[in-house]
């Protein structure tokens, strides 16, 4: 993809002012990570009530597609069922952000958002719903994103 | 528009990789060279000579290939004794990298010489090579990590030196000659000098400095002096550790082996000369004798031409750049105290997508924390973009990088 195609007007809309930015106080999942390579950070929180993700919030740095990844992803899994939620891919993450062309030095920062997620789900069914099978499947995915 | 000092087209036709074009019909713009520099058809040459003639391990063979593998290797030993003008041949070991020269240096010197509440001070804009061999060093022995911090124009506060060697627990300064990221060039003359005065040895990082300009090590009068042929036209896995041959016959071996030993029987072992008690196993013969090419290409040309064009190139490029709208500059604009690199951000344009924005004009340049995050943390950025020259760099170069930058700064409506 070239990049008059990446840096669209959306996604530095969403680098600049991003939506949901912010954290929760003692939320139902909280993951944290980074990207040695380039030292982007992200961390997530978010709400479960009845089921369904109640509320979720970001804060981070790093490069726009990094952001703006992880707030689109905020805005698409907000209300949702969490089932839902825990079945989402890669494709859905570059889909959402417009980029499914992507290439390889750059799919991690879109990954970025979704690898949080992932892990927070993890540690989410692991440590308060006992559910390790679905937990450790989800591992697995969030492990093999890059 | 060249660059008067050197014959940068003669220069340029002996580096194959920049007649190729990226991203289809791009010419490629080299400007990531305080990574790794690129390599003259004369370095992969001497390699691949060597693999197709006289391939063969050195030192102990007495065979004809042997014997001519080792006159190769033992002649590079001279040229870089000679390059930095070492006192004696004995003196130079050669490692894998910068990298392995200091974690050597704190693992037989350190671990012998820093005992709990000592102090090993470096600096604020060192490499994380030249920090995290200290933090392990000073953790196991009870020690301290201090560092030098540096002012608004990327410059060390020596004041903070004086302090630390004030309190008598200094075992070592260890410093980069010249930053990876500012392109600082440290006061070394001066530095050594207030070390010395009060007994305490010196480190020196000479990673991005032995490549872009002339080195005197008895000169300078340093105890360690590091670097790695990778930047300086030669292969990957080469580096130099050079001491005083006092230091390093007082020194335990690092690596234990074949042809680090004189006798060895079964509890007890005696150490082979200076250098090759820390030449433990094989070493890098090919790309060592690779490096042998690099440093008369090198010295064909002379470092004090290196130099001048650096700064020749540089002053263009940072007059250039300071016209961009929205660049923030980092390190002084004194050239006299500054190497050919350049470090910027544009904007609220993250290095990392405007990296991604100008390779596509052909334009390699290095974005991220250069693995310096203290200094990004002194410095309060998350990370910076940085150009770095190298001798077949042209203001045309520079030019095809300030479009590049203008176009990226429209992308982002800046």
């Amino acid at each position: 993809m070239s990049s008059a195609d990446i840096y669209r007007e959306i996604i530095l809309d969403y680098y600049r002012n991003p939506r949901n930015y912010g954290k929760i106080e003692n939320p139902d999942i909280s993951k944290r990570d980074s990207n040695p390579l380039c030292g982007d950070e992200l961390e997530m929180h978010i709400n479960i009530k009845e089921n369904k993700v109640s509320d979720v919030k970001f804060t981070g740095k790093g490069c726009a597609i990094s952001q703006a990844s992880a707030s689109m992803l905020t805005e698409l899994i907000m209300g949702k069922d969490f089932d839902y939620v825990k079945q989402l891919t890669k494709e859905d993450i570059l889909e959402n952000l417009g980029l499914p062309d992507l290439g390889p030095a750059r799919i991690k920062c879109a990954l970025l958002s979704l690898k949080v997620l992932k892990y927070g789900i993890y540690s989410y069914l692991s440590e308060k719903l006992n559910d390790t099978a679905t937990a450790d499947k989800i591992k697995e995915e969030a492990s093999g994103l890059f | 528009m060249q660059a008067s000092t050197l014959n940068i087209e003669n220069i340029r036709s002996d580096f194959p990789i920049l007649q190729r074009k990226v991203h289809t019909s791009k010419p490629l713009v080299y400007f990531d060279n305080a990574a790794t520099s690129q390599k003259p058809i004369q370095v992969i040459d001497a390699i691949r000579n060597y693999y197709l003639n006289y391939n063969s391990n050195i030192h102990r063979a007495v065979h004809q290939l042997a014997e001519e593998s080792t006159a190769a290797f033992e002649l590079t030993r001279d040229k870089v004794a000679k390059f930095i003008n070492a006192k004696n041949r004995e003196e130079v070991v050669f490692v894998r990298g910068t990298t392995e020269a200091i974690n050597l240096i704190a693992y037989s010197w350190g671990r012998q010489n820093v005992h709990q509440d000592d102090i090993v001070v470096t600096t604020e804009y060192e490499h994380h090579s030249n920090i995290v061999p200290w933090q392990l060093l000073t953790k196991e022995k009870g020690a301290k990590l201090r560092y030098i911090g540096i002012d608004d124009h990327g410059e060390l506060i020596l004041d903070q030196l004086d302090e630390y060697l004030d309190t008598g627990r200094v075992k070592l300064v260890t410093f980069s000659h010249m930053s990876n990221v500012l392109g600082t060039i440290s006061p070394i003359e001066e530095i050594i000098r207030r070390c010395h005065k009060k007994g305490v040895k010196v480190l020196v990082d000479a990673a991005q400095s032995v490549p872009h300009m002339k080195a005197d090590v008895q000169k300078l009068d340093c105890d360690f002096f590091v670097f790695s042929a990778h930047k300086m036209l030669g292969p990957t896995g080469v580096g130099v550790l050079l001491a005083r041959k006092e230091i390093l016959d007082s020194m335990p071996p690092f690596h234990g082996g074949g042809d680090m030993i004189r006798e060895v029987h079964k509890y007890e072992t005696t150490w082979n000369d200076l250098p090759f008690k820390f030449e433990a196993g094989t070493p890098n013969i090919a790309d060592v004798i690779g490096f042998s090419a690099a440093i008369d290409y090198l010295n064909a040309i002379g470092m004090d031409k290196v130099r001048e064009h650096e700064v020749e190139l540089t002053k263009y490029a940072l007059d250039k750049i300071s016209a961009v709208k929205g660049i923030i500059l980092y390190g002084t604009p004194d050239m006299s105290k500054r190497g050919g690199v350049i470090s910027f951000n544009l904007g609220d344009i993250h290095p990392h997508d405007l990296a991604t924005i100008i390779d596509e004009d052909g334009v390699a340049i290095r974005s991220g924390h250069h693995c310096a995050q203290v200094l990004m943390e002194r410095l309060e950025v998350a990370a910076t973009s940085r150009a770095s020259f190298y001798i077949y760099n042209t203001k045309e170069e520079v030019d095809v990088f300030i479009r590049s930058l203008n176009r990226a700064r429209e992308l982002f409506r800046i």
